[in-house]
Parts: C-alpha cells; sequence; structure tokens
C-alpha cells in the first residue's frame, strides 16, 4: 500500500456517490472544453490558409447591402475566378418557420459553387425561370417537396410592391436559391442590384489574404466599403450576431462551476464529516495535522484531476468530430490554452472543494474525535 | 522490569467545556516501569481515559510533567508530538477503529507509511505482525469480512508493526464476549511477557484487569491504590 492507493481507496468508500460526482465533473469539464474551443474559435485571428472562397460583405454589416456593380471589379481582380452574390431573404414557410434564404444568380452560384450536385437541367431550368427556386434535399424532404411545386414562402424583411408579405416561387431544382430579377423588380423598397455578399471562387494556388487585402483597399473610402474574409470566418462572425459569445461562454461557464462547486464541495463535506473518527485514528498512529489536511486534499484533487482530465479528453475527441462534421467550417479544437486553462480550473475547483474540508480534518482534536465530541 | 517506562509527576487535568471547567486529574503522580502491564480501573470519570490519553500523547497536562521512555512529553508541540507517537506508542480501542476501506494488511501496514522503510520491508513487518496475532490468514480481509475478536487482532498487529515499547490500550476487550475477550488478554500478556512490551490498559472488566501484573484505582482523578495480580 502507498499513500496514493490510500487515498483512492478513501475516495471510493462510497462508490456510487463517487462515481456521481465524478461524472458531474466529467460532464462539466466536457463542457468547458467544448465552450473554451468556440470561444477560441471565435475569438480567433482570420486564417487564410487554404482558403478557396472569399465572401466580401459591407465594412459595417453584412446586412448593408452592397451594389452589383462591384461585380466586374472583383472579378477582374487577379486570383478571382468567378463571382457570385446572395441577397438575404429572411424567409418564413408557414406560420413560423424560418429559412435560410437568398436571393442569386444561379448561373454564377453553380460556377462558385460547383460541389452542389444538381441536374444540369434542373440548372438550366433554375436559370430561366424568374419565379424559381431550388431547395436542399433535407430541407425538400423535411416539408415534402416536389419539382414542379408552387412553395408559398414570407419574407420578413421585403414585402411585395403590393405590400403583401407573401411571395410564391417555382420549385424547380433540389438544393438552394431563387430567380434575382423576380426579386428585384417585385420587392416594395426598390432594393435591386444590390447584394449582401460576394462569394469570390480563387483560382487555384492564389493568395486568399493578399486578395482579401486588396478587395478592401479598392473600396475604402468609397460608398460601399468592403470587408473580405473567408468562408469560415464569415460564417463564424454570421454566428456572432447572436450577441457576446464571449459573455454567453463565460456565464454558462460560471454557472456550471457555481454549480459544481456546490456538488463536489458537499460530496466532500460529507466525506470527511463521515469519518472524522478514521482521521483521528491516523492522528492518533502518528500523522501530523499537516499530513491529514493533505490527505483531504489528495482526495479533493483526486477527484477533480479524474474527472477534468476525462471531461477535456472527450472534449477533445467531441471538438474533432463537430470538426469534421462540419467539413473543417467550423474547426474546434482544444488547444494548449483550453487544456492549460483546464488543468487551472482543476487545481482551482480542488482546493476550493478540498480546503474547507481539509481545514475541518487538520483542526480536529483527537481526543474529542475519538470521543464523538 | 528495570527503568521507568512512564513517570507521571503532579499532572493536572482541566477540561473547559464551554464556560465550565472541569478539574480531572488533581496533581496525579505515577510510575509504570519498563516492561510492567498495568490495569487502570475505575468508575466513569474518574479520569482513567484522560490518564491514558496523557501517557499516550494523545492530549496535554494543563500542569505536570510526563515522562515516557525517558523523554518529557508535556513539552513537546504538535507535530513532534505525532512523530513521538508514531516512534514510541501502539494504542488499542475499545471498537478497534480499523480503516474500514483498507484490508487487514493495508490496516496494519498503515502505521509503516510514516517510516522510510521500503514496500518489501513494510510488507514483510506486515507478515510478522500479523503472525504474533495469528491472522496470517485473514490478511486479505477487509474488517466487515472480519469477526469482533479478529479486528481487535488486527489493531493489536497494527499497534505492534512499527515495535513500540509502549502499549495503551483503552478498554480492549469492552465490545467482545467473554471468550474472545480472554483471547486478546491472553495475547496482550504474550506481548508483555515475551516481547517486552509495557502495556497500560484501561478497563472496567475486573476479570480483565487480572491479566495485568498489577491495577491501579482511579476514583475522582486520584490514584488510590494498587493491587499486584498473583497470576502475574
Amino acid at each position: 500500500m502507498t499513500k496514493t492507493s490510500f487515498v483512492v481507496a478513501n475516495l471510493f468508500r462510497k462508490r456510487t456517490r463517487t462515481i456521481l460526482t465524478l461524472l458531474s465533473v466529467i460532464m462539466a469539464f466536457l463542457l468547458f472544453g467544448l465552450l473554451q474551443s468556440v470561444n477560441t474559435v471565435f475569438n480567433a485571428g482570420a486564417d487564410f490558409v487554404g482558403a478557396t472562397r472569399l465572401m466580401v460583405q459591407a465594412r459595417v454589416s453584412f446586412t448593408s447591402p452592397l451594389p452589383i456593380s462591384m461585380v466586374p471589379k472583383l472579378e477582374s481582380m487577379p486570383g478571382v475566378t468567378r463571382v457570385a452574390y446572395q441577397q438575404w431573404f429572411g424567409g418564413v414557410w408557414q406560420e413560423n418557420t424560418p429559412l435560410i434564404m437568398f436571393s442569386t444568380d444561379p448561373g454564377r452560384y453553380h460556377d462558385v459553387y460547383p460541389e452542389y450536385v444538381m441536374a444540369d437541367a434542373q440548372w438550366q431550368t433554375f436559370a430561366r425561370t424568374r419565379t424559381g427556386m431550388i431547395a436542399g434535399k433535407q430541407l425538400a424532404e423535411q416539408y415534402g417537396w416536389k419539382i414542379g411545386q408552387k412553395i408559398p414562402i414570407a419574407s420578413n424583411i421585403y414585402p411585395q410592391k403590393n405590400g403583401s408579405k407573401a411571395w410564391a416561387f417555382d420549385l424547380v431544382g433540389i438544393f438552394d436559391g431563387k430567380d434575382e430579377d423576380y426579386f428585384d423588380e417585385a420587392n416594395q423598397f426598390g432594393v435591386k442590384g444590390r447584394a449582401n455578399f460576394f462569394v469570390l471562387k480563387l483560382a487555384d494556388g492564389a493568395n486568399a489574404e493578399a486578395i482579401s487585402h486588396s478587395i478592401d483597399a479598392m473600396f475604402e473610402n468609397s460608398p460601399d466599403e468592403t470587408k473580405t474574409q473567408t468562408e469560415k470566418d464569415f460564417n463564424i462572425s454570421f454566428v456572432k450576431q447572436v450577441g457576446d459569445i464571449g459573455l454567453i461562454v463565460r456565464w454558462i461557464l460560471f454557472a456550471v462551476f457555481f454549480t459544481l462547486l456546490l456538488v463536489v464541495g458537499n460530496t466532500m463535506a460529507q466525506s470527511v464529516r463521515e469519518r472524522i473518527p478514521e482521521l483521528a485514528v491516523l492522528k492518533t498512529l502518528g500523522f501530523t495535522d499537516g499530513s491529514v489536511l493533505g490527505f483531504v486534499l489528495a482526495e479533493a484533487f483526486a477527484l477533480c484531476l479524474f474527472g477534468g482530465l476525462i471531461g477535456l479528453v472527450l472534449a477533445s475527441i467531441s471538438s474533432a468530430l463537430v470538426s469534421k462534421g462540419t467539413g473543417g467550417q467550423f474547426q474546434l479544437t482544444l488547444d494548449g490554452s483550453v487544456w492549460l486553462i483546464g488543468i487551472v480550473a482543476i487545481v482551482l475547483m480542488s482546493l476550493a472543494v478540498g480546503l474547507l474540508p481539509a481545514l475541518r480534518a487538520r483542526r480536529l482534536r483527537i481526543v474529542d474525535a475519538l470521543a464523538g465530541r | 522490569m528495570t527503568d521507568s517506562m512512564v513517570q507521571v509527576r503532579n499532572v493536572v487535568k482541566v477540561y473547559e467545556r464551554g464556560k465550565q471547567k472541569v478539574e480531572v486529574l488533581h496533581g496525579l503522580n505515577l510510575e509504570i516501569p519498563t516492561g510492567d502491564f498495568v490495569a487502570l480501573m475505575g468508575p466513569s470519570g474518574s479520569g482513567k481515559t484522560t490518564l491514558l490519553n496523557l501517557i499516550g500523547g494523545l492530549d496535554q497536562p494543563t500542569s505536570g510533567e510526563i515522562v515516557v521512555g525517558g523523554g518529557r512529553i508535556d513539552q513537546l508541540k504538535g507535530g513532534e508530538l505525532a512523530h513521538w507517537r508514531a516512534r514510541h506508542i501502539g494504542f488499542v480501542f475499545q471498537f478497534y477503529n480499523l480503516m474500514p476501506v483498507l484490508t487487514a494488511e493495508g490496516n496494519v501496514e498503515l502505521p509503516l507509511l510514516l517510516t522510510r522503510l521500503s514496500a518489501a520491508q513494510r510488507r514483510k513487518n506486515v507478515a510478522v505482525a500479523l503472525q504474533v496475532v495469528g491472522l496470517t490468514d485473514r490478511a486479505n480481509h477487509k474488517p466487515k469480512e472480519l469477526s469482533g475478536g479478529q479486528e481487535q487482532r488486527v489493531a493489536i498487529a497494527r499497534a505492534l508493526v512499527s515495535d513500540p515499547p509502549l502499549l495503551v490500550c483503552d478498554e480492549p476487550t469492552g465490545d467482545l464476549d467473554r471468550k474472545t475477550a480472554e483471547e486478546i488478554l491472553g495475547l496482550l500478556q504474550v506481548l508483555n511477557r515475551e516481547h517486552g512490551k509495557t502495556i497500560v490498559m484501561v478497563t472496567h472488566d475486573p476479570k480483565a484487569a487480572e491479566f495485568a501484573r498489577r491495577t491501579l484505582h482511579l476514583e475522582k482523578g486520584q490514584l488510590l491504590e494498587q493491587t499486584a495480580q498473583q497470576a502475574a
């Protein structure tokens, strides 16, 4: 037997209680790892490495549309092979089901997103049909849409010139988008010839960062200043509109760790309370007050360390799965800083939950404890 | 028996219970020679356990001197006293006070974690201690898997394993039936006679006291008389 095995044996004296507490620590650190890596993603600087497309939006916000007349200038930029553009439509299906819908130029869209698989005939019909729209396969299946069907969709941004928010589209293909001209001519606000953002398809080996800087420099001090970023950063800034992600993450973690503190703290306090005589016996045998304090703190540390490390490992695995599942668009990774903060959190939590019971154990007077006083 | 193992000189012990002060021992004097086996008897509240705690270094006197094994322990501070206990005293309690999470072997090894012995040496010492108390075959059993008598034997092995010169026993047979109690007392006798351990034992039971070499009677914090046992 060693002191370590004695600590572990004591930790598992009430197996069910320890396992349940351990699970709560694991869950807390899993959440911590994932949320910290989300936070890291949202706070990371621009990453142009491997970018094959760039997104150009108004510098102020992507909700401020840019003139489509920019397209030739963008397309003339060395390294840019094709430009598509999209206008946020704010689609609503039936009562309150929001849809991610954009108006676009079908031909350009097809060129810039060659990975979207749809029959050529459907692309051609899409380009020809003024009221045409395409939808993603999953979406179409979810709502039972069939090609040739008239799809009534409201816009929570753009009413038609007659004041109606209801629009009608012909589903001409299973993928996504709608006819740009139909939207330009029929919307009440007269938003014409503008797009919320442009999608630039880059040539192989093009320097994405340099192109990005050149585009923004080109439109600097114009009425339509731009902000050019990678698709990944664009998607992240899109999500950021929900609010201050860092603050949200911090508040969630605060709530999680505060609850964890109470749970583990209670377990430790209870564990010490129910073995006061045993701790007194340790002192009787010659273990000093400091050693007994050390035993209790070591138990708290072992509990937090076991749970914390398992939680962080699970968070690493989960974030790798998220990254893979999103095709690298949302690249969650538990980098060194997350692990470092996690280890510091483990140490601080051990102290927070173990110190009071440990001090109580240290202060025990042997004769009182043995007499049950 | 030669020199003194325990010398208690003018010891006063006052407990504070809230605002009340209770004097439990009133200037008590006592000498226990090395190799003695003393039974301390007396009614409840007479100060037996208090005296035992003072001799064992679990508590400090309010005034007076306590010398054990030639050293004054009433002047030792908390940490020093803990180290002193580890080297000089073996404790046996009425309710055994074993660690429920450890096996008999683990319980006996516990005091050796305070030494610099190697794991192999510790295992060897544990095996010897368990052999002395006749529990070699129960080494891997946890306390809840042992009878009361076996638990007390483990507790005695734990008290013995670091080879202390003095064993301090507080009602070691108080929780056992007569037959088992006699086995335990017989074991203490063997430790006293064959292994040279000095033993101070608190007991309410006159039959248990008969196993000691002599019996000291306490009443209201004063030593009244001593009786030498014929059996001893």
